[in-house]
């Protein structure tokens, strides 16, 4: 059985092809404006890759910020499902999933069952999402990467006093006048993210193991001070982005499954 | 195939009828030469009516209610309010009323019907300041009482404290017949007393009837149904009211009449909704889930107490205890102390106290789960919502959290409010019906 799992996100549309609880391929393209036709042009795509046909594939399942409007997608799922599900799958002692992304950070328990028990997400705020990393790299005048990598060469411990995103980056502002060095000022945002997401962890309760999941995972910085706030280890997977889709596709497995044996 | 037979409610038309009643009769008293107040839904609404048949009051929070769900003039009434200087973070029920003040616009058509006095109490502190500013404004008289003598469990047994309350009262009642210049009469002060504790007793009986399963009434319904409550607790026309709808409600149980068709998941919601969107709960129809109520629809208004049996269950009313009221003290006391023990007055003097109402609803009601409104328009009633999700989590129960502001549609997010119904539902196991 073939079943796709597309993560439409607020700024990346990823796509898992599952066939028979292995992953035959993944993809990855910008949401645009249009994610319904970012949908199927990505789709079109991955098929293509791996010489598949529209007609091959049992089902599909949508999650993330635009999953209503993914064509085709016989179940709807979000991401605090998606992520559970595809995090519990890499690891299955997973009970803290943690999921960063473009617009949106999220904490989710999950039990042994791998059922999801509580989740929190970020409210009307960018200052935990992949949003505000960029706001801050830009403010700095640094790429993503580099802000990453400059912030793992400070030890100073730099307070981030903002709660908003806004407010940050007039901070960082003043930091750089303050003639602080680059360095200090990266990990100073990472240090902020990773303590706004730490708060939505204790809400939820924080149980290891602890898997980071998201774009924003590829952030070595913010894995850093995540790691150093929880005081345990984090564990990042190897495509953190492609979780949400992995995941997906893993629910339509499984529902296809239930409805064949029902 | 449905699992309950549903129909609408009988008496909704009335409902309607006398609410549209209420805000006319307001908007005309001076036609026919009567007294218009205005004041807070927590105000001792029982003692302006010693002034005679002919006295009309405006609640602040149900009229900045209906603002707000008239999206439109809302905004108009928010941006006037904010154009005078005030906060934005400020009580959104305020700066509704507020804007409708001093665009001299009324929610119901004409201008704003300026009120003859205020009349409040000390509850929260925006709602002591807001008729100051509404009293300064409209250069009217007003009279405040202070009510910070404890929750009532630390009250009832001292009754010194509740005579402090009765002694401001008192006083209100010199205050009236000044700036009225009418004779006060204690027969119809003693009759609005008894209209309180009639109507207040009876919507915590009717609330009540939802721990049956399925449940006869959905909160949005009962949103347009506790309002009576909110507009004036004391008025005779409304306590009939509350008691036909609770013979109503009690056929719709015999009857096993359900408010939604498919309830297969039974929730609870805290704080006032964000008004200008309560399609938040039919959304939630489409999974099969129902709220039942919340402390806020059930002990804003709902006069509780323990029954023999340890449940929650409508206070027994000095009448129906043959308790005499004949003078104007026994009238204010009565007034008072019944007042004082709503469950709604209670947390403001300690978050925990809610936890464990919230708890003993969540148990009697037979939940599943819990929605909490993180109302950034009402500081009083979100003070501590987090200790009280706290609280809710450690005992077992799935909660989920949504931002938002009962009067300000510029804080409510409503497409990541229904992605976090969408994600709660998951973890409940629900499926939409539709897709099912």
């Amino acid at each position: 059985m073939i079943t796709v799992g597309i993560d439409a996100g607020a700024k990346n549309i990823k796509i898992t092809f599952l066939k028979d609880g292995e992953v035959i391929a993944t993809g990855i393209s910008p949401s645009g404006f249009d994610q319904n036709a970012a949908s199927e042009a990505l789709m079109n795509e991955t098929l293509a890759k791996v010489g598949l046909t529209h007609s091959d594939v049992d089902v599909i399942c949508s999650t993330g910020a635009g999953r209503k409007v993914v064509p085709g997608a016989k179940h709807v799922l979000t991401e605090v499902s998606a992520m559970a599900r595809g995090s519990l799958f890499l690891r299955p002692d997973v009970r803290t999933v943690i999921d960063v992304g473009a617009e949106e950070g999220r904490a989710i328990r999950c039990n042994e069952a791998g059922k999801v028990e509580d989740f929190a997400v970020n409210e009307k705020c960018a200052a935990g999402s992949g949003a505000f990393t960029e706001a801050m790299a830009r403010a700095l005048e640094v790429s993503l990467e580099e802000l990453g990598k400059l912030s793992l060469t400070s030890s100073a411990s730099v307070p981030m006093n903002a709660q908003c995103a806004v407010f940050a980056e007039s901070e960082v502002i003043s930091l750089l006048h303050a003639s602080t060095p680059k360095q200090d000022i990266a990990k100073a945002i990472h240090d902020a993210i990773a303590s706004r997401i730490m708060s939505m962890c204790r809400r939820v309760g924080i149980n290891p193991a602890i898997m980071l999941v998201g774009g924003v995972a590829r952030n070595v910085g913010f894995v850093q001070s995540l790691r150093t706030a929880m005081e345990e280890e984090v564990f990042v997977p190897d495509n953190p982005e492609f979780v949400g889709s992995l995941g997906a596709a893993l629910i339509a497995a499984d529902r296809e499954v239930e409805t064949a044996t029902a | 195939m449905t699992k309950y037979k549903t129909e609408p409610l009988k008496c909704w038309p009335k409902a309607k009828e006398l609410r549209d009643k209420y805000y006319k009769d307001y908007a005309t008293a001076h036609e026919r030469g009567g007294i218009r107040w205005t004041g807070g839904a927590w105000s001792f609404d029982a003692i302006p009516y010693g002034l005679g048949d002919d006295v009309y009051p405006l609640t602040g929070e149900p009229y900045a209610a209906s603002i707000a769900f008239n999206r439109e003039f809302s905004l108009e009434c928010l941006e006037a309010t904010e154009a005078k200087g005030w906060a934005r973070d400020l009580c959104s029920y305020m700066r509704n009323y507020w804007g409708s003040m001093y665009l001299n616009k009324f929610n119901f058509g004409g201008p704003y019907p300026r009120p003859t006095f205020a009349f409040q109490d000390h509850i929260c502190c925006s709602h002591a300041k807001w008729y100051q500013v509404v009293s300064d404004y409209e250069k009217i008289p007003y009279f405040n009482i202070d009510v910070s003598v404890g929750p009532y469990h630390t009250v009832k047994d001292q009754p010194h404290k509740i005579q402090y309350i009765v002694d401001q009262m008192h006083q209100s009642i010199e205050f009236l017949e000044k700036v009225t210049g009418r004779e006060y009469n204690d027969d119809k002060l003693i009759e609005a007393v008894k209209n309180d504790c009639r109507s207040t007793s009876t919507w915590a009986e009717i609330c009540a009837m939802n721990k049956n399963i399925p449940a006869p009434l959905e909160e949005k319904t009962m949103y347009s149904l506790y309002v009576f409550g909110t507009l004036s607790k004391a008025k005779k026309e409304f306590a009939d009211f509350y008691e036909e709808l609770r013979d109503e409600v009690q056929d719709r149980v015999d009857r096993g009449i359900a408010a939604i068709e498919d309830e297969r998941c039974r929730l609870m919601s805290d704080t006032q909704p964000p008004w200008g969107f309560l399609k938040v709960f039919r959304y939630l129809e489409g999974f099969g889930a129902i709220s039942v109520g919340s402390l806020y629809t059930f002990g804003l208004i709902g006069a509780w107490e323990d029954k023999p049996d340890g449940s929650w269950g409508a206070r027994t009313t000095p009448m129906q205890k043959g308790q005499a009221i004949n003078t104007r003290d026994e009238a204010l006391y009565t007034l008072a102390e019944w007042t004082l023990a709503r469950p709604e007055w209670q947390h403001f003097y300690n978050p925990n106290l809610k936890t464990e109402m919230m708890l003993r609803i969540a148990k009697e009601w037979k939940l599943d789960g819990v929605m909490l409104h993180m109302n950034r328009g009402c500081e009083g009633l979100s003070c501590g919502i987090m200790e009280n999700r706290l609280g809710l989590v450690e005992a077992g129960l799935p909660v989920m959290t949504f931002e938002g502001n009962m009067g300000d549609e510029r804080e409510f997010d409503v497409g990541r409010t229904m992605a976090r119904i969408d994600a709660f539902m998951e973890t409940l196991e629900l499926q939409p019906l539709t897709t099912a």
